[in-house]
């Protein structure tokens, strides 16, 4: 059984729809990306497993128990938002511990030993007596996953936990809560609009667009499978193009370019070069005028002698052409 | 159960509505219902039976009190007129120049804040008056009870408004038009009137409404300064309080509302197009050199603050002379105040009052701008409380004073029990400045992360505790600067409790007034000493607080 059922969710705003019918099964203990551009309802769902906002129609169950209708304090979890939201005129541990002092139960200095744990787990015990504003944004992040995990909660929420970070902490950061996430067990449920941060982190990815879900599946089959043109192009860069009256897509990095006029699917003009380090992109035209683009090692590149306003040939290998009914990309 | 129900009950938050409703009820019972008995007075005659626009009609075709309106627009326009020209030009100075002494000119521009309107009348009496010290001088020789004293006190009056809304919006300007302009060899007559001007149009078209509005509906100065200048504020009082003609009072008191109402629907007609014209992008303005401006704009900063100091001590003269003009020896006798007005009992009394209207009213602006601001749902109820939260910006005293005689003191109200007891002049005042403390409070709670809320749920931490723990500490200065603004304000008002006070609960604002009617100006200006030494007290130990405060977050 999974452990957070998400049945036919509906939610309107007004008269604009924010989810159509979504549904979601969440196993124990693993991280499930909700991932998509923005607006397209990711937000409003995680807010409706909190219980932040009530759906108009459609269930929830939490471990088997229906929580349609239960109150956020009731459900049992801890939630990372992407502001934070720390409390500034607390101290660090006392961030913590505004919630365990809820415990009322619980001895004073066993609320004390559970906070520190907790912040320990995110490597910020000498700083429990800082305020937030003395801590580096990556160090406020991580004071909000303690405070999030100290209550040892059923499931962990994240909201776009690692949006306000510039990019090397967010490298960073990924690979901590992960193993946090792993070493604690702990179902979480991820939203985010980057697709880096999805492939990289989740045991699961599921991809929104416009209030519907149009994929759910392991990083690899969303990236190797997409199942339609959207997901696709969504996640990593995309070539389509029209062969025998279907829509043909190939990742840049699965063309294989070759200057001999042998074997080949298509010529291509190339219009530039970009060289990226170890890879170098090729940006081309096909005959029908159609983009393309292509990844090839800059070892390759300088060996071919590749240069603008050249010609390349292109072979397109059939294990990695993904075919779309005709539709508009 | 109903699924539909049930999805409605899991959204409903039981004590969140019980308190949205008890602050929403408690405003309109103090608010609409109040003015509703007003608005049937009005159209009442004197026996209790309908009368359609009969109180009108009388009113307008009587000319001793239809002339009234030609002078309230008369005085209310030219004291606009200059503080609005002098407040630009005083903020342009603070705030677009290089002079130096800014934070004292700043300080002493809000003197006229800290004293009632009556104490601005009472110290020109002492300069221009009969034996005003400029006029025995031979400086001023014009009469100046009536029209003339009229406009000036409430010039003196309006200044502060204007300087403070004229700075607000200097204080804010893109450097890189004024980079852009000047890399395009625009003279400064064309930077001013290209750019500083329309950039601040939306502020003049405020700021005169505020003025006017202050100035037309100003009770203090004319009552003291008016001689037989009557305008709309001093007829309601004598026919209320002289005549208990009270239809013909109400009649007045919707007079008084108009220049509010004109300016609600400008407002609007304005502020839909009113976008930010700063973007985040925006460079500070460097301000060139130019002895010339700023020799012109000290000298204007330095008169200005002079009459106003000048003002001020003239209250220190009066307050402590034997008998000004004849003998000017050192004596604290004034302040022995007579018991007819009063005494010094009427100055404890105010202070009690402005300390209870402080406490209980940041307590109840607070909560309502939590409830407008930080709750999901009841979106009807929250909208009600939003319309009825600017309403009070619209209500002059003297319509909060009569309003609240027409409902309270009506035998068959329930409320009856609290009219002339100090309970019905601290709800005045609370009505009377509630709007701005709103503002400053829901502005103060708007930029609170609203996850706040999320999280604490999160945890299972009750919002009251939220609120106590996070809402209301992150809010202190906001609390500070709401607390002390509503105590100033009770200090000095007038106006609405004019009507309201009990003979054995005198008040010191008004006691100033009847100890001038009755040529004690020497109390009357020692009272006021007393008044202004609170209230910049409390100024004093607000800055401080808000100076350790910043200190403590840093």
């Amino acid at each position: 059984m999974p452990f957070l059922e998400i049945i036919n969710i509906v939610k309107k705003f007004d008269k604009q729809i924010a989810l159509s019918d979504i549904s979601v099964e969440i196993e124990k203990g693993e991280l499930v990306c909700i991932l998509g551009p923005s607006g397209c309802g990711k937000t409003t769902l995680l807010r409706i497993i909190a219980g932040l906002e009530t759906a108009n129609s459609g269930q929830i169950f939490i471990d088997g128990v229906d929580a349609t209708f239960l109150p956020a304090a009731k459900r049992n979890f801890g939630i990372v938002f992407q502001s934070y939201a720390l409390f500034p005129n607390m101290t660090v541990i006392g961030n913590v511990l505004f919630g365990l002092r809820q415990k009322k139960w619980m001895a004073k200095s066993d609320m004390h030993t559970k906070a520190c744990e907790a912040l320990r787990l995110v490597d910020l015990f000498e700083h429990k007596d800082k305020f937030p504003r003395q801590l580096s944004g990556g160090m406020q992040q991580r004071t909000a996953l303690a405070r999030a995990v100290a209550l040892s909660p059923s499931f962990l929420l994240l909201d776009e936990p690692l949006s306000a970070l510039d990019a090397k902490v967010r490298q960073k950061l990924r690979g901590e809560i992960r193993a946090i996430q792993r070493s604690l067990g702990i179902t979480t449920v991820m939203v985010t609009h980057d697709q880096e941060e999805a492939l990289t982190m989740a045991d699961r990815i599921v991809v929104m667009n416009n209030a519907v879900v149009e994929q759910i599946g392991t990083p690899r089959e969303i990236y190797n499978h997409p199942t339609n043109p959207f997901v696709a192009n969504f996640i990593g860069t995309m070539n389509f193009y029209q062969h025998d009256g279907q829509t043909c897509a190939i990742r840049p990095e699965n063309i294989v370019i070759t200057n001999r006029k042998s074997h080949y699917d298509f010529a291509a003009h190339v219009k530039a070069l970009e060289f990226k380090g170890p890879m170098t992109r090729v940006h081309g035209t096909l005959p029908d005028m159609s983009e393309v683009c292509m990844d090839i090692s800059s070892e390759a590149a300088s060996e071919m002698r590749l240069n603008e306003n050249g010609t390349v040939f292109l072979k397109m290998p059939q294990e990695n052409l993904i075919n779309y009914a005709n539709t508009a990309v | 159960m109903n699924s539909s129900i049930r999805r409605w009950f899991s959204r409903f938050r039981f004590w969140q509505f019980v308190v949205l409703v008890a602050v929403l009820l408690a405003f309109t019972v103090i608010l609409v219902f109040p003015l509703f008995s007003l608005f049937s007075k009005a159209f009442l005659n004197n026996a209790g039976e309908f009368a359609g626009f009969d109180n009108y009609s009388k009113y307008f075709s009587t000319p001793s009190l239809s002339a009234s309106i030609k002078n309230t627009l008369d005085i209310a326009l030219w004291s606009t007129l200059f503080s609005g020209v002098l407040g630009f030009l005083y903020a342009f100075a603070l705030a677009r120049t290089r002079i130096r002494w800014k934070t004292f000119f700043k300080y002493t521009a809000m003197i006229p804040i800290f004293i009632p309107t009556v104490v601005h009348a009472l110290g020109l009496v002492y300069m221009f008056g009969r034996q005003g010290v400029l006029t025995r001088a031979g400086l001023f020789p014009f009469e100046l009870y009536g029209r003339l004293g009229i406009i000036i006190s409430e010039a003196i009056f309006t200044f502060p408004q204007a300087f403070l809304m004229f700075f607000v919006a200097l204080e804010f300007a893109d450097g890189r038009l004024y980079e852009a302009a000047d890399s395009m060899g625009a003279s400064p007559l064309e930077k001013l009137t290209r750019i500083t001007l329309p950039e601040i149009k939306y502020t003049i078209i405020n700021a005169f409404f505020v003025c006017f509005t202050l100035a037309f509906t100003d009770f203090g100065a004319p009552k003291v300064i008016g001689g037989s200048f009557n305008v709309l504020a001093t007829d309601i009082y004598k026919q209320v309080a002289g005549q208990f003609n009270f239809n013909m009072g109400a009649v007045v008191g919707t007079l008084l509302l108009i220049p509010a109402l004109a300016s609600f629907t400008v407002d609007r007609l304005v502020s839909s197009k009113n976008s930010g014209t700063i973007s985040a992008k925006a460079t500070k303005l460097m301000i060139a050199k130019s002895i010339k401006r700023d020799a012109f704009f000290f000298c204007l900063c330095s008169l200005v603050t002079a009459f106003f100091l000048f003002l001020i001590a003239m209250l220190f003269v009066g307050g402590l002379s034997e008998h000004y003009p004849y003998n000017l020896s050192l004596t604290l006798k004034n302040f022995l105040f007579n018991r007819s007005a009063g005494g010094v009992d009427s100055y404890f009394n105010s202070l009690k009052m402005a300390f209870l209207s402080a406490a209980f009213g940041t307590a109840f602006v607070f909560v309502y701008a939590y409830m407008m601001e930080k709750i999901n749902g009841f979106g009807a109820l929250r909208k009600y409380g939003k319309l009825l939260s600017v309403l009070p910006l619209a209500l002059p005293g003297m319509v909060i004073g009569i309003s609240f005689i027409f409902f309270f003191n009506d035998r068959g109200n329930p409320l009856n029990f609290i009219y002339g007891t100090i309970a019905i002049l601290v709800v005045s005042n609370i009505l009377h400045y509630f709007s701005v403390p709103f503002f400053t409070a829901s502005g103060c709670l708007k930029k609170l992360d609203k996850e706040y809320e999320s999280v604490a749920s999160s945890m299972n931490v009750p919002q009251w505790k939220t609120f106590l723990r996070v809402s209301v500490p992150l809010s202190l200065p906001a609390i500070l600067e709401i607390f002390m603004y509503l105590f100033v304000n009770a200090m000095v008002t007038v106006s609405a409790v004019v009507f309201l006070y009990n003979a054995k609960f005198k008040i010191a604002a008004v006691a100033i007034i009847h100890m001038e009617e009755a040529g004690n100006f020497g109390q009357a200006a020692a009272m006021s000493l007393l008044i202004l030494a609170i209230n910049v007290l409390v100024r004093i130990l607000y800055e401080a607080a808000i100076k350790i405060i910043k200190e403590k977050r840093l």
